[in-house]
This record gives C-alpha cells, structure tokens and sequence, in this order.
C-alpha cells in the first residue's frame, strides 16, 4: 500500500431521543492522506470527533458519504482486499488497561495476529517472531514477557505490547489512538519516542491522534486540527503551532500550559528559553 | 481458598457423596412394614413412615433424586441461557432482536401455572420431566444477564483489537469473550441448581411434583399427607427439610466466594475483614 | 515574613493493611501557609490522593494513618489537632473549615436531584439556622460566584457541560467559606481551554476569598503556572519542596527533573525530545528512570 486517502467523509449518527430524531454529525467533510513514512498528527479536544475517525479508518464504522481510498480504490470490507488492509493498516488503543484480555498470556496476544497472517508458519516460527516483536518494542527478557498475563504488567508496558501487537501483520499505516495519554506522565515520551523509532525502521505512515499540541507537534510532520469533526486547520506541524492561521487553533495554543510565560511574568530578566536553558 | 468456600464445598460434597453412595448401602425406600409410624431407634437410624418405611433408605434415595433435578437443571438451564444470552448478543441483529424477544415471553409467562398446566396433562411425572419444566421456566433469567454481560464484553478494546486483526468471528466468541464469562456462568448455574432444588421441593409439596420417585421434596409431601407435624414425627420430616436448608446454603455460600472472585472489592467488606483490619491500627503518638 | 501557617502536617504517615502492608505516605512534613497555593505533583501511585483524604480523613480501610498529626489553625482560636477529631465534631468540622473537590467531581453530582438541591443540601447541613430565602440567595450567589448563570440552579447535572458541573463543584465546596480548599485533579478529564478557565476561577476566587489551596495533579507544568510553591512526592515521600520559580529553574531532585522534561515545550525548541528517536527511547529525558530509583532507594533507607 501507499496511500490511504479519506476524501470528504462525512460521518452522521441517528440519535433518538423519545419521538424526536436528531442527525449528530461526528465527522464533516474530513479529506487527508496517510503515506508510508510520514506521520500525520490529528489535534482535537473530546467530542471532537477523533474517535470515529479512527473507527471509520479501522473499518469499525462505514462513512455516511464521502470515500475512503486504498491507493486510489474504495476500501472494501469483504473479501481478499479487506483481508489485505486489515493486514496493512492497524491500530494502537488509548487504554493501556483494555486493550489487552487478562485471561490471555501476552504470548498469545501476538502470537494471534502473526498466525492469521502468516498461516504457513510452523509453531517454531510463530514463537520466534513473538520473540522477535518483543525485543523490538523493548520488552526484554521476551520469554519472561511472553509468559506473563497483562495484570502482571506496568501500564507502559502493556501500551508496548499493544504496540508489538500491531506491528505483528507487518502493516504499512499504523493509527495511533491517543496512545500515551493514560500512561504516567514520565514514561509517555518513551512510548513515544519508541514509536517513532519504530516508525523510521519500518518505515510506517503514522495518524497520531490526540489532545496534546505539543507532543504532536514535536511528533509528526503535519498536523490537523479538528473541531467539531471539521478540520479547521491543516499545514506543517510548526506552522501549525507557531503561526495558526484558524482562531480555534489559536485558543488551543493559548490555552496549554506555558510555563514560560509566567517565568517571565515573575523574572523580568528571564528569557522564553526552557528550563534548562536550552 | 477462604473460610466460606471451604464450608460451602465441605457440605455441598458431603451431601453429594451421600446421594451417589448412601442408595448402594441402605435397603430398599419402599418396603412397607407392620410397625407403623415409630422414631430413631429399633435398626432405623431416622425411624419409619407411617407405612413402616425406612426413613433413612427413603432419605439416600431422594439426596440422589434431588440431586439428578439440580444437576439436569443446571446443565439444561446453562445450556438454553448460553445460547439465547450469549449467541444472541454476539451474533447482534435481528438474531439479537429474536433471541431477547423470545427470552423476555419466557421471563413474563408465570412459571406456577405453566407447571400445574403441564402437570394436569401428565399425571405420572418423572424425575426427567420436572427437571425438564424447571428448566424451561428458569433459564430466561439466566439468558438476560448473560446477554447483558456479553454485550459489554464485546464492545471491549481487546476485542475490537482482536476484531482488527481479522481473527474469525466463532474464534472470537470462544477464545476472547467466554474466558470472561465462566465466572458469571458458574454463579449462574449454582443458582440454577438451588432455584431446582427448592423448587423441585415447592412442587412436590403441592403434589405437583414427581410423586412415584423419591426426592427431598416428595418425601415432604408424603410427610405432609401422613400428618407427620400434627403426630410430631419429626423425623419424617426434619431430615429432608434440613438437607434442603443445608444444601441451599452451602450452594449459596460457593456463590458468595465466586462473586468475591469475581469482584475484588466484595472481599475487604466482610465483618472479618473489618475487625481484623481495627485490630492491628497504628499507635497514636 | 511569611505569612501564618493555616494548616501544618508533621511526619504523617499512611498505611494500607493488606496481605502486605504498603506504605502510601511516608512521615510527609508540609505547612500550608494562608491564602498560598501549594501545587502537590506526583505520578499515579505516588500517594498524593492518599495524603490527601488523609488530611480530610476520609480515608477508608484497609488505609489508616499510623502516624503523625495534621494541626489547622483557624483564624479565629486555637489550633485544632485533625487527626484527633472523631463523631460529631468531625463531621461539623468537615467541610466547613476544609472543602475537599474529588478527583472525577465532575461525575459526583447526583443525576436524579437538580443543582438547586444539592447545593442548598449542603446548608441544610451545616448551617440549619438559615431560613429558606436566604439559602436560595446564597446558592444563587454561589453560582454567579463560580460563573455560571443563576437560572441554571433548576437544571439537572446532565443538562450541564462537563466544565460547568466543575465549577458547580467548586462552588460547593467554597459553599461555607473554607479556610483552606484540596483540589485533587480537578481538570484532567476537561479539555484545555475548560481547562484554563477553571484554572483563572480560582485563581480569582482565592484572591477574592483568601482562601489557601493545595492543588494535587500530575500536570506539572499547569502547577508551574498557577502555584506559589510546589511540592514534587513520589512513592509516598516527598522529593522536593520549593517556590515554583525555583522549581523551575533549579531543580534539585533528580525525580523532579525527570518529571519537568517529560512535558515538552509548545513553543520552545524541540529540545531533549528527537523525533527521529536517534536517541533511543531512555535518553530522552533528563534523568534515567536508574538514576531516579537509586535517588530513592537512598532517601527510602534513611528513613
């Protein structure tokens, strides 16, 4: 695969409330591309929409209009086509703790997917590939690891499984749900930063989607900004952050924490560098 | 391995074991006598009927019956909830939509007059046959908590996750969705199981019941008709009340430790718990 | 000078008595000064919420404080030893002179009574004496105090955004003028910009009010924004204690270091973190997660 595009999708849910029917549009007209090698970031606060973006891309939810294209075909959902982009476009889940079934063994959970997809492998071959993805996503010592049960995991660890566990089809897009934001605060760039590791190696088109500015501009190359299931913003991640162009972008900006600002409220020699000085 | 679920397996295996091995070593439940209506003593551990019958046989036989209605029960009960709860709540659809229909007629049709209705067309019942009506009239309760739970196990992150990766639908229900629900399954089998005990035993003391066999219950009955309260034989009656009143408790009781199982936080709230926890509070300065 | 202490924790410590016991809270010293803002970051696990409910005593079993005291000195009379408070004088005591919003308050509303209610509840409780009308003054004063529109008394809480049920909370707990007001999370499930909102409500209501606030998130950098002085705990100790600024600039602890480069500048340069991951995934932060541990491991011998 080399593009996956949405072209203006439009996601509509039908609400009932008593008698009264009423259309909640979660996506409006959204269009982008994800192309092997660059990361996307997708900006939006909750009820922005975000979610079912990733629905719509992972095939759990169908576009009310609009299409979404696999190198310039519709997406199927049946047949050999869905089989192949199930295999080239996974996802990783925002929680750490569901995402995984306690009564499994974390070797079970990648050895699944790497059956399914490579159904000639022989036993031998499956273990050594689960192995093979857990050193890769750090978990070492890996037969240790494949052995344990997710309760017996840190939540990092778990979003690491959650990880190797997409990575098991080999796939070519990889659609990261608010990947760290229930993670503590201090390990969270390490998942991050092994992601992106992960992204260079395999050379992965990435849809990083979450609330926070300022990893997703560190993170990717573009960013979106969604609000109310439009894009109201689209550009390189540091213009996006350094020079918005939409108000809505602007008061995200503003809004974040930005302890620089008081620094220099309390220390009038005090530069707007970071902490350190950098 | 707590204090309850030892006391509950404890007697729950006593009487099991009484009910598969007493029928192989007592003599035979129905021989009529001469002697009449007498108590413990004379040879007969628990006295005899007002027909000179041995209580004790009649005892060892009925343990084994009551039990063959829990187990058939259980195992019919667990059988129809799993397939309409559990099946139906996977599948989604109109399959859903059938299987709940048809769940929620079961749980509104009165259980009492179905029976005395099926009972008036049958008048020797059998042991297999009310354990069969019983079923029929307790597994909607089941079904709907098991559809409830299934519900919420499938919109769970691992399972979309494993959805995604493109595993096989009948895979999902048995590899990823029933782990989670064998706790549910086990307590709701274990009520399935008192639920035909006592009412096995209701039934038969109205004379719905299976009155050619022996069960706790129709040894209440014939009781009952032999004015055994009135004479005050208790020992015609005491010993299957009580073993309902022992069974029931203890099944109940592996129930308790099965929710403790399943739901960690039931397990600091016991008296135990608490008075151990004030014991051993820290020393003020 | 500074300002007088208005509530002194000394060597308190809290315990969980399981199959093994573990140690929540370990012999924490703090003193609240009057009207300050004392920010208390730290990870999940670290205790924070734990010291908290403590102070409150709100601690349930199998937690117990096995050690230490928490001494309030109101404004009016003598310093009152919290942690000795038991029954009737407890639950007067509660609320009162300390106020208390939860982690998650947002969803601590009951859905089935309108705002109006609970609120009013709160002086039904506390101060009897008042008459109807004037109850309804006061909720209705509270809530414009908070700035939300006072024709929203008669709302339910899920007819209120998850912002607005915030700020009914906070007035809740402002509801009897406290003297000192435990904040635990109170923005991690709101958006950013509900978020900066709540954030300048109390920063304006305490200037207003005067009251002392002890504000407990994982947010550091949000802390460095609104606190006078920051306490950094983990693992039930606390690591560093110091004015925000200081914090900032010069931290001490190796942990607290650790913590300040996990959050990466909006619009600072790219910094310690490198998209490219070149630098593998540890380096990236200013201290190891080794040097962190054995910077515990000593401060957890010495005591």
């Amino acid at each position: 695969m080399t593009v996956l595009e949405m072209r203006d999708v439009v996601k509509e849910y039908r609400l009932r409330d008593g008698l009264q029917l009423t259309r909640l549009r979660a996506v409006d007209k959204v269009s982008f591309e994800l192309k092997p090698g660059r990361t996307v970031a997708l900006v939006g606060q909750s009820g922005s929409g975000k979610s079912t973006i990733a629905k719509l891309l992972m095939q759990l939810e169908r576009p009310t209009s609009g299409a979404i294209l696999v190198d310039g075909q519709p997406m199927r959902y049946r047949g050999a086509p869905a089989a192949a982009y199930r295999k080239a476009v996974q996802m990783v889940f925002q929680d750490p703790f569901s995402s995984l079934n306690p009564y499994h063994t974390i070797g079970h959970h990648l050895a699944r997917p790497v059956r399914i997809h490579h159904p000639d492998f022989t036993g031998e071959q499956v273990d050594r590939r689960v192995l093979d993805l857990l050193r890769r996503v750090r978990l070492e010592p890996s037969e240790d690891f494949a052995r344990r049960k997710p309760h017996e995991l840190s939540g990092g660890q778990r979003q690491r499984v959650a990880i190797a566990r997409a990575l098991a089809p080999e796939p070519a897009i990889l659609v990261a749900d608010e990947p760290v934001s229930m993670l503590d605060v201090s390990i969270r760039l390490g998942v991050l930063n092994l992601l992106a590791t992960l992204q260079r190696e395999e050379n992965l088109g990435v849809l990083y989607i979450t609330h926070d500015l300022a990893t997703a501009r560190h993170f990717s190359d573009e960013i979106m900004v969604l609000y109310r299931g439009a894009v109201v913003e689209h550009g390189p991640a540091d213009d996006v952050i350094l020079n918005p162009q939409h108000e809505y972008t602007q008061l995200l900006a503003d809004a974040a924490p930005a302890p620089e600002r008081r620094l220099a409220e309390l220390r009038p020699g005090a530069t707007a560098a970071g902490p350190r000085g950098r | 391995m707590t204090v309850k679920l030892a006391v509950g397996l404890t007697i729950a295996g006593l009487i099991v074991l009484f009910g598969l091995l007493a029928p192989l070593l007592v003599g035979n439940p129905s021989t009529v006598r001469d002697i009449g209506l007498t108590g413990p003593g004379n040879g007969f551990v628990l006295g005899t009927t007002q027909n000179g019958q041995d209580i004790f046989a009649q005892l060892a036989y009925a343990t084994r019956g009551s039990l063959i209605i829990g187990a058939v029960v259980g195992a019919l009960t667990l059988l129809l909830s799993s397939f309409f709860g559990i099946v139906g709540a996977f599948v989604g659809g109109w399959t859903d939509e059938a299987f709940s229909l048809l769940t929620n007629i079961m749980l509104v049709i009165p259980g009492l007059p179905l029976v005395i209705v099926i009972s008036s067309y049958v008048p020797n019942k059998s042991i297999w046959l009310v354990a069969a009506v019983l079923a029929i009239t307790s597994w909607a309760g089941s079904a709907r908590v098991l559809r409830g739970f299934t519900l919420s196990v499938r919109g769970r992150d691992y399972v979309l996750a494993v959805r995604i990766s493109g595993e096989k639908r009948w895979r999902i229900l048995l590899v990823e969705i029933l782990p989670n629900l064998i706790p549910l399954l086990a307590s709701q089998v274990v009520f399935a199981v008192i639920f035909a005990i006592l009412g096995e035993a209701g039934l038969s003391f109205l004379g719905l019941g299976a009155s050619g066999s022996f069960t706790w219950g129709t040894m209440l009955f014939y009781a009952q008709n032999g004015l055994a309260l009135r004479l005050g034989a208790w020992w015609w009656f005491a010993p299957p009340g009580l073993a309902i009143a022992l069974f029931g408790a203890a099944l109940s009781l592996i129930n308790f430790s099965i929710d403790e199982i399943i739901n960690p936080k039931l397990r600091a709230q016991t008296r135990a718990e608490r008075t151990k926890w004030t014991m051993s509070r820290g020393v003020k300065p | 000078m500074t300002a007088p202490a208005v509530l002194r924790i000394e060597n308190l410590s809290i315990d969980y008595l399981a199959e093994t016991t573990v140690h929540a809270v370990r012999e924490v010293s703090l003193t609240l000064q009057r009207g300050e803002i004392l920010g208390l970051a730290g990870e999940s696990g670290c205790g924070k919420s734990t010291l908290a409910y403590g102070i409150t005593r709100l601690l349930k079993p199998p937690a117990t404080i096995t050690s230490g005291r928490v001494l309030f000195a109101p404004h009016d009379g003598d310093d009152i030893d919290l942690s000795a408070l038991a029954g009737e004088e407890l639950r007067a005591f509660r609320w009162d002179k300390i106020a208390m919003v939860f982690q998650g308050a947002m969803n601590s509303l009951s859905p089935v009574l309108r705002i109006s209610e609970q609120l009013e509840d709160v002086f039904i409780t506390h101060r009897p004496e008042l008459g109807r009308t004037e109850r309804r003054k006061r909720c209705a004063g509270l809530l414009e105090r908070v700035g939300v529109d006072r024709n929203r008394l008669r709302a339910y809480p899920h007819e209120l955004s998850g912002g607005m049920r915030q700020r009914v909370m906070i007035a809740m707990a402002l509801a009897l003028e406290p003297e000192v007001l435990i904040m635990d999370e109170p923005t991690t499930a709101l958006d950013v910009v509900v978020q900066r909102e709540i954030l300048q409500e109390i920063t304006r209501l305490r200037s207003e009010l005067g009251f002392a606030v002890v504000f407990i998130t994982h947010d550091l950098p949000l802390l460095l924004e609104i606190s006078d002085r920051i306490a950094v705990m983990r693992a039930g100790l606390i690591v560093e204690l110091d004015d925000a600024l200081t914090l900032y600039t010069r931290p001490k602890h190796p942990y607290t270091r650790r913590l300040l480069s996990s959050f990466p500048s909006l619009t600072g340069e790219r910094g310690a973190f490198v998209r490219n991951g070149r630098l593998g995934d540890e380096v990236a932060l200013d201290e190891t997660e080794q040097t962190v541990d054995a910077a515990m491991a000593e401060e957890l011998e010495a005591r």
